[in-house]
């Protein structure tokens, strides 16, 4: 049997590795990818809310319109983000985060 | 009613309105409008000198707790000083119209000399404090006015200004002082205080501070020690100015305004002492500067000094009608010096150093026995004038040995001065080519000289004097100070005349005296030393407070913090991440335990 604790278990950890990517690798198209898989987790756990809190048999649906939503939102902001990183290859040759720190004292 | 007062007070202030409103482009004809006023306002004096006593008023301010008329009182005081005020300041205006004929402010000169005499006036006929205090300003402005008369040059606009604020500081105990009486009082009536003054039951502690203001007021005006530094800088006006405000009249109202309030004196023995040191203390270093200026005015205006000092110390041995009576001689005789010396001065083109004269009893032989007479007045020669007030005033001291002897030292110097000033300025030979090509003023000027030497001569004798002035009556006789003061006077006048007989300069130099015990320069380091202290000191807040610690210290603040933060901002992206991440990890431990 799968209870809601095994659900946000695996989210928790997909949100871990998310995270992990974020800080550790290089390469901006990676974090980029690292970033879905966080809100990819941030889904699961939605769905496994939804999943386990019925009411009059019913699963809550709610939680599933936000997950569509959130993968809406997230193709949108795939396209811009994957814009802007296409501009700064332009501009700097690189897509490596350590060489973009001019922002910075 | 009675109105005589009212057209004695209002007639000069007419003249100053006409004169400064109508007339001011007409020298001839405002002279001689300010001359009828102060001629009315010295008839009606007689009227009301020869009239019963009185005093009446109407009321100007009425808050009920406080109430402030204008009005007058009539008694023996009022009358003697009206007639002195009003009769030495007519002759002072007509002898003016010959000393100031050709000057160009000469419209200017009159009404200031109007505006003053409506001020004295009004000091003088003035029934409460309040009121009195108000001419008393006004005597100060237009004493202001008059000494910086000649305003194109550079001494006369700074004499009056440091007169002016000389008077101020005296004139600010004086309002302390009036606040103080009507506090206690609840009124500033002079007959009403003097009726209720002891019967309120007041502290001495307060009545001694309150005797002691009032008498700033006239420590001020009459130039006593330590504000009298002003009084020989006012010797920059014009000379009739300086006979009228700066030795008859002005510097008198202090001595006036003592014996108008010497109720508050009398119930402090202490403030008498004070009163009675003060003006010896001032009569005796008067004395010792007028021994070795070498200005003719100038002598005479530490002169004036001296015997103000002595009125003062009258005042201080309880025995104002002694004061008055020197201040009723005084006027005269000093008035007659301080003309003469103008004559001098006139004829001599505006030479005033004594120095520079000598030889004058041929060629000015009116103004040389006219100043002669006001010299034996001054130095208390019998039997003129100056001998009685003065033996009056040591009569009152003889329980007082300090006092008497201050008292016969300055009899003794001023035999001495003004013999030194008598013998250099008007015997020997003639020093300048001014001096030997002097003449007689006209008549217009020594026609005052004239009147006021016989008043110099005759007024002191006690059978004419009794009709100006009541004097107390004394036990026993007064042989042995009269004696003694005679012989300070003999003594005095020898000397000067051995020393100083047919000398071209000055055979003895005392620097101490000569600089004025150095007074005016202690004073200039003491204003000059407060002043950079306080400089300095706002400065320093300026700087360091201000600027420092309120307008840097915040912009440093600001600054310094941007500086700290601005190295969190490292640039890279997974460093912002990562502290992004603890902080909600952070966050989330403690919503989740913190709370337990």
């Amino acid at each position: 049997m799968v209870t809601l604790n095994d659900y946000l278990m695996a989210s928790g950890l997909l949100f871990a590795i998310g995270f992990a990517g974020v800080l550790l690798r290089r390469n901006v198209i990676i974090i980029f990818m690292a970033l879905e898989l966080m809100l990819n987790a941030a889904n699961l756990s939605l769905i496994g809310f939804s999943r386990f809190n019925v009411q009059n048999g019913l699963p809550d649906y709610n939680a599933q319109v936000l997950v569509f939503f959130v993968i809406t939102v997230a193709a949108a902001e795939v396209t811009v983000g994957l814009a802007i990183i296409v501009a700064l290859y332009r501009a700097r040759q690189t897509t490596h985060v350590e060489d973009i720190n001019t922002l910075k004292f | 009613m009675n109105f005589s007062p009212w057209v004695i007070l209002f007639s000069p202030f007419a003249a100053v309105i006409i004169t400064v409103l109508l007339t001011q482009n007409f020298r001839k004809l405002s002279s001689y409008i300010s001359v009828t006023a102060v001629a009315i306002s010295f008839i009606f004096s007689l009227a009301v000198f020869f009239g019963p006593n009185g005093s009446e008023g109407f009321n100007w301010i009425d808050l009920g707790v406080f109430r402030v008329e204008i009005g007058y009182l009539i008694n023996d005081l009022t009358k003697l000083m009206l007639l002195v005020v009003s009769g030495v300041g007519l002759l002072i205006h007509i002898y003016s119209i010959g000393y100031m004929g050709e000057d160009r402010g000469r419209a200017r000169y009159f009404s200031g000399l109007s505006l003053f005499m409506f001020s004295m006036l009004g000091i003088v006929l003035a029934n409460n404090f309040i009121m009195m205090f108000i001419f008393w300003e006004l005597v100060g402005v237009s004493s202001y006015i008059l000494i910086g008369h000649w305003f194109d040059r550079d001494a006369p606009p700074a004499a009056g200004n440091k007169a002016f604020l000389a008077n101020r500081i005296g004139d600010f105990g004086f309002m302390l002082g009036i606040l103080l009486v009507w506090s206690a009082s609840g009124t500033v009536t002079f007959e009403e205080l003097a009726l209720r003054w002891h019967t309120l039951g007041l502290s001495p502690g307060f009545m001694t501070a309150t005797a002691l203001l009032i008498f700033c007021g006239a420590v001020g005006k009459s130039a006593q020690f330590p504000l009298h530094v002003w009084l020989p800088d006012a010797m920059e006006g014009p000379t009739p100015v300086s006979a009228l405000i700066h030795a008859a009249t002005m510097v008198a109202a202090g001595v006036f305004m003592l014996a108008r309030s010497f109720f508050l004196l009398q119930t402090s023995a202490m403030a008498l002492t004070l009163v009675l040191w003060i003006g010896l203390i001032t009569s005796l270093i008067a004395a010792l500067m007028a021994t070795q200026q070498d200005d003719i005015k100038r002598v005479l205006a530490y002169s004036t000094l001296s015997q103000l000092g002595l009125m003062v110390a009258a005042v201080g041995l309880s025995n104002p009608e002694a004061g008055i009576f020197h201040l009723f001689t005084h006027a005269s005789f000093k008035a007659l010096l301080f003309l003469a010396a103008g004559s001098v001065i006139h004829c001599l083109h505006h030479e005033q150093n004594i120095w520079h004269m000598g030889g004058l009893q041929k060629k000015m032989p009116v103004t040389f026995w006219t100043f002669l007479a006001g010299t034996l007045a001054l130095i208390a020669c019998p039997p003129f004038a100056g001998f009685w007030s003065k033996d009056e005033i040591l009569a009152s001291a003889s329980n007082n040995i300090p006092a008497f002897l201050a008292i016969v030292s300055v009899t003794f110097l001023t035999a001495f001065y003004m013999s030194r000033l008598f013998v250099v300025a008007f015997l020997g030979e003639s020093r300048s080519d001014h001096a030997a090509h002097a003449h007689e003023s006209p008549l217009v000027m020594t026609a005052p000289l004239v009147i006021l030497s016989i008043a110099a001569c005759i007024t002191g004798f006690p059978f004419i004097a009794s009709w100006f002035i009541k004097l107390p009556e004394h036990e026993g006789s007064p042989i042995a100070p009269m004696l003694i003061s005679f012989i300070a006077f003999l003594a005095g006048t020898t000397l000067g005349f051995y020393l100083y007989r047919d000398k071209p300069k000055d055979p003895v130099e005392v620097p101490l005296f000569e600089n004025r015990f150095y007074v005016d320069e202690f004073y200039k380091s003491l204003i000059k030393w407060t002043q950079d202290l306080l400089a300095n000191i706002s400065g320093f807040a300026d700087r360091w407070v201000i600027d420092g610690g309120i307008v840097r210290g915040l912009s440093g603040l600001t600054w310094g913090f941007g500086f700290a933060l601005r190295f969190l901002q490292i640039g890279n992206l997974q460093a912002y991440a990562f502290l992004f991440g603890a902080g909600v990890v952070l966050l989330l431990y403690y919503i989740l335990f913190g709370t337990k």
